[in-house]
């Protein structure tokens, strides 16, 4: 067994010894995904126990619209299928289809935001912001900390195009990439939980 | 191969193909799309039994999540995915343990406190 | 344009904040003002505050803990002085004050003392242990731990601007909305623990992704020492259980700052939710704190033993089903609160179940001592005190799980010294364990034993002459945080648990000469071999200190040591970066600023910090590199300082 190293992301010659880099770093973000999701189970029990309390108010079967949740649904699952191209994309070096797919990924979740940004303004015109009652509030934070996650995607996803642009698929790029992937992923995962728990859920006959 | 594993969302053996990494994603797009679309019908058809579409809107929702954690983020039930799955399953039981247990504590504190106001 | 900021903020009108306010800027202003005129500060910069090295990190977060322990050891004094004067008397705090007090107290204790201390230990030795050069993310590593210093920071400065919550340390809602505690108090107290919550998150996601991914070759799971798997315990649980308290404390700002309805009186809010998510993360919390003491103990029983550990593989059983099974239990925190007698019944039962894997680890260190060889120096009178006394503090928590006997003692002081049974007998010991152990390691000098064994006897003696008066008086009927009483048979038990106090206190004074004077004395103590215990594990293979790199080889654990000089080649490390620093700048900056209303800077903290992040991610060199020569240089010298120890010991 070669126990000479050379830097800290020695490659293994035998079955144990630490892991490389990527392996290293994507699992890390694994990890910090599933404490996220741990959040958004908090969020999602809160929403259980308190979406009866509609404080004398509007509850889900008025407020939801099914429709544009369906649209938003669409984006964001098309937007997970163009970030697995940009994945492959970028595996293969090919600057132009990285960027293409990046773009078409960030158009689509911005599209998403955009709808939910004016469903919550409706709700809000509407005198059932998240002030009115404990099941609007805790509607407003839990599908809102998903948009702000969204969010911060977007502002990765801008920082991932323009270093791939400027640096090129060097290694630590790519393994950046490969976490803005898997948190991509889990947020359409998360996206599936509350347009079924919380929409379909609300809304159905 | 190594045992040290490999990183949840990396296709696994290196050398794939791009048609069989499209592929993949493909089948993973038809999947989700069919069961978003079986999930949006099953709230609003009479073909269910009432009070059992709350139960195929969740068995949908765990099918769609299946599908990506497959599909999209490569988790497979490989020697070398070992670690990445007992991570998602700790976490997946914790998560059900906060949700589960909050809503059991909730209910039933609910049940034998007196209501604070009219709801 | 200063928001809620006004000269009032500052405690002009009451002399106790105010004096101890000036008697902590002139304390950090005289530090401050020595390290620049001494010339330190470039090499403080350059070696410490923007260090990637886990060793340095680690130990300033052992730095920090005891700062604060400092702190909420005064805010103690000033609690136990104030209950052994205000029989039929007002004594000298009053009630609003002595509600921020016992507020700061838990506050500091848990996550700026506690935390940090076992964050820095486990930090510290496990890349040493697992014999790889540092942590999964170095960087991540730095950044955690400004976050931390920046929310004792927000904390510290709520003493001179403003004032800290008044709602316990945990903020209940009611009390703790914005209708019943409209001040900064409650604010300071969220955003000092939402990011510090980060740091710490981020650090259990570091810890066991090192653990699980980095390891020297040969080094499998079974072979990892029992502090590694104790340490991926606590680290797993800090990964699960601090995003409920990110989310919960989340929820009560939304309702302090945007008019939320989440736990509120009305509009259909339920406090008692927030009761329940706050003690789903508070339960695991304390399992955090103590699985790594157990580590410790299991590290210094066997070492002082002469002895191997007894029973590892029910260690490591054991330490997974505490792991697991401190997530199932919280709910005994809050069983006067109105769960019916099934779920009351469920989850005491629970509770005592997960004393038994307990049982299981005190069995084993007790079966490692026996037929030993057992060395009595001051880390092994840290492990035996705390057998004893975690023991008692366990056994009546066992009590407590009973939900009809909680029914009686739930808020009592029967409660308080349990907690502070276990967290002082476990946590706090386990620390003083760790740190008296794992110094020589640190510094290359141990510490004074018989100051150190003198600390530690205060400290035993004055913990129980502290707390079993308090178990007296909440059998008597003493509810906790009272300001005043008037019950004749509770005054002699203050005065003898103040006595207490007093004892423990000359136990860290005890510790702070025992630091002064080792220092001081260094020379007579350098352990020049790496291993002035003789251990068993991987760190006592470095050098003490040990070089930026830790081992210039990787360690072969699954044979034997080599005989001929191994092949030096270059090694690289991480990069030094102020990032970590400048990023809890900015973290401060957006707390305060958030705390007094003040949006534009609110702002400029936000855009600062995410300006941080790009800055680092678009550097292009992110290790040095250490040449080939100077591996071999170091490495030498340590070989050869250990084979003339060796001799001389043989000879």
């Amino acid at each position: 067994m070669n126990a000479a190293a050379t830097s800290m992301e020695q490659e293994p010659t035998s079955a144990d010894g630490p892991a490389s880099r990527r392996i290293t770093v994507g699992y890390g973000f694994w990890i910090f995904l599933l404490s996220d999701i741990i959040m958004f189970s908090a969020f999602f029990a809160t929403y259980a126990v308190l979406n009866g309390a509609t404080n004398g108010g509007p509850g889900p079967a008025q407020l939801f619209d099914t429709t544009n949740v369906a649209i938003e649904t669409a984006c964001l699952l098309a937007s997970s299928f163009s970030c697995g191209m940009a994945s492959l994309a970028v595996a293969e070096r090919n600057q132009k289809w990285t960027q293409l797919s990046l773009l078409t990924t960030g158009l689509l979740g911005t599209a998403f935001l955009v709808l939910e940004l004016r469903e919550f303004s409706s709700l809000v015109a509407r005198g059932a912001g998240p002030t009115h009652s404990a099941f609007l509030s805790s509607f407003f934070t839990l599908v809102g900390c998903h948009g702000a996650h969204i969010t911060a995607g977007l502002l990765w996803l801008g920082t991932m195009m323009a270093q791939f642009y400027a640096k090129g698929f060097r290694e630590n790029i790519q393994h950046r990439y490969l976490c803005f992937s898997l948190f991509w992923h889990a947020l359409d995962i998360i996206w599936i939980a509350i347009f079924s728990l919380v929409y379909l859920n609300g809304t159905r006959l | 191969m190594s045992t040290t594993g490999v990183s949840p969302g990396d296709a696994g053996a290196n050398g794939r193909s791009r048609m069989r990494g499209v592929r993949t994603y493909l089948i993973g797009l038809g999947l989700a799309i069919l069961m978003t679309a079986a999930s949006f019908w099953a709230a609003q058809t009479h073909l269910i039994y009432g009070p059992g579409i709350a139960v195929a809107i969740v068995v949908l929702a765990i099918a769609q999540m299946g599908i990506h954690l497959v599909f999209f983020l490569h988790i497979t039930t490989a020697p070398d995915n070992t670690n990445n799955v007992l991570a998602l399953a700790f976490g997946i039981l914790i998560a059900c343990l906060v949700i589960f247990g909050s809503l059991w504590i909730m209910a039933n504190l609910n049940h034998n406190m007196l209501p604070m106001e009219p709801m | 344009m200063f928001g809620k900021l006004t000269w009032s903020a500052i405690p002009f009108d009451q002399p106790i904040p105010l004096a101890s306010s000036l008697v902590v800027g002139l304390i950090m202003g005289a530090v401050l003002a020595w390290v620049f005129v001494k010339g330190y500060a470039p090499y403080l910069w350059r070696e410490w505050i923007t260090s990637v090295d886990h060793k340095r990190i680690g130990v300033m977060y052992c730095i920090l803990a005891l700062v604060m322990l400092i702190r909420g050891f005064i805010d103690a004094l000033m609690m136990r002085s104030q209950q052994a004067l205000a029989f039929h008397g007002p004594g000298y705090l009053p009630p609003e004050h002595y509600d921020q007090i016992f507020s700061a107290h838990g506050t500091i204790m848990i996550f700026f003392v506690a935390m940090p201390f076992v964050i820095g230990l486990m930090n510290f030795v496990i890349p040493l242990q697992l014999g790889v050069r540092d942590v999964a993310f170095p960087t991540l590593n730095s950044v955690s731990f400004w976050l931390t210093a920046s929310g004792s920071f927000l904390v510290t400065i709520s003493l001179v601007v403003g004032e800290f919550a008044r709602t316990g340390w945990l903020a209940y809602p009611p009390l703790s909305e914005l209708t019943y505690s409209p001040g900064v108090g409650v604010d300071y107290y969220l955003w000092a623990l939402e990011i510090s919550g980060i740091g710490t998150l981020m650090a259990g996601i570091n810890m066991a992704t090192t653990i699980l991914k980095l390891r020297a070759p040969g080094l499998t799971y079974m072979r990892m020492p029992v502090f590694c798997w104790t340490s991926l315990a606590s680290n797993l649980l800090i990964v699960a259980a601090f995003p409920i308290l990110t989310a919960v404390l989340a929820m009560l700002l939304l309702d302090r700052y945007c008019d939320f309805h989440f736990f509120t009186t009305t509009a259909g809010g339920n406090p008692m939710m927030f009761v329940n998510l706050i003690w789903a993360w508070g339960h695991p919390e304390v399992y955090i704190l103590i699985l790594p003491a157990f580590g410790v103990f299991s590290e210094v029983i066997a070492t002082f033993s002469g002895k191997p550990l007894f029973g590892y593989r029910s260690m490591v059983a054991a330490t997974m089903v505490i792991c697991i099974l401190s997530f199932t239990v919280w709910l005994h925190h809050f069983f006067t609160m109105g769960a019916g007698g099934d779920v009351n019944a469920v989850f005491g039962i629970l509770s005592m179940v997960i004393a038994v894997p307990t049982g299981v680890k005190i069995f084993n260190w007790l079966f490692t001592m026996y037929g030993g060889r057992i060395r009595y120096t001051a880390p092994m009178c840290w492990s035996v005190g705390f057998i004893i006394t975690f023991m008692i503090g366990g056994m009546t928590g066992v009590l407590l799980a009973v939900p009809p006997a909680d029914f009686v003692l739930h808020n009592s002081l029967f409660l308080v010294a349990h907690f502070h049974n276990v967290i002082i007998g476990g946590v706090l010991f386990g620390a003083f364990a760790g740190y008296t152990y794992w110094f020589p390691k640190a510094f290359g000098f141990t510490l004074d034993e018989r100051l150190g064994k003198a600390a530690f006897w205060f400290w035993f003696v004055g913990f129980w002459v502290t707390f079993v008066p308090l178990y007296m008086l909440g059998l008597m009927g003493m509810t906790r945080r009272m300001q005043h009483y008037d019950r004749p048979e509770w005054y002699p038990w203050t005065l003898v648990s103040m006595a207490g106090a007093l004892l423990i206190l000359t136990g860290i004074v005890l510790q702070v000469v025992q630091l002064v004077v080792s220092i001081r004395t260094r020379d007579k103590r350098r352990d020049v071999t790496g291993d002035p215990w003789d251990g068993r594990s991987l760190e006592w293979s470095t050098p003490s200190p040990p070089p930026v790199f830790n081992f210039a080889v990787y360690p072969d654990v699954s044979g034997k040591q080599p005989e001929t000089e191994p092949q030096y080649a270059a090694i690289d490390v991480p990069r030094n970066t102020p990032t970590g620093f400048v990023a809890a700048f900015f973290a401060t900056v957006t707390g305060f600023s958030l705390i007094w209303h003040i949006w534009w800077l609110v702002i400029v903290g936000l855009v600062g910090a995410y300006a941080t992040f790009v800055v680092f991610a678009w550097r292009d060199e992110s290790e040095t590199e250490v040449p080939a020569d100077e591996v071999a240089r170091i490495d030498r010298a340590n070989r050869q300082a250990r084979s003339v120890a060796l001799r001389g010991h043989a000879a």
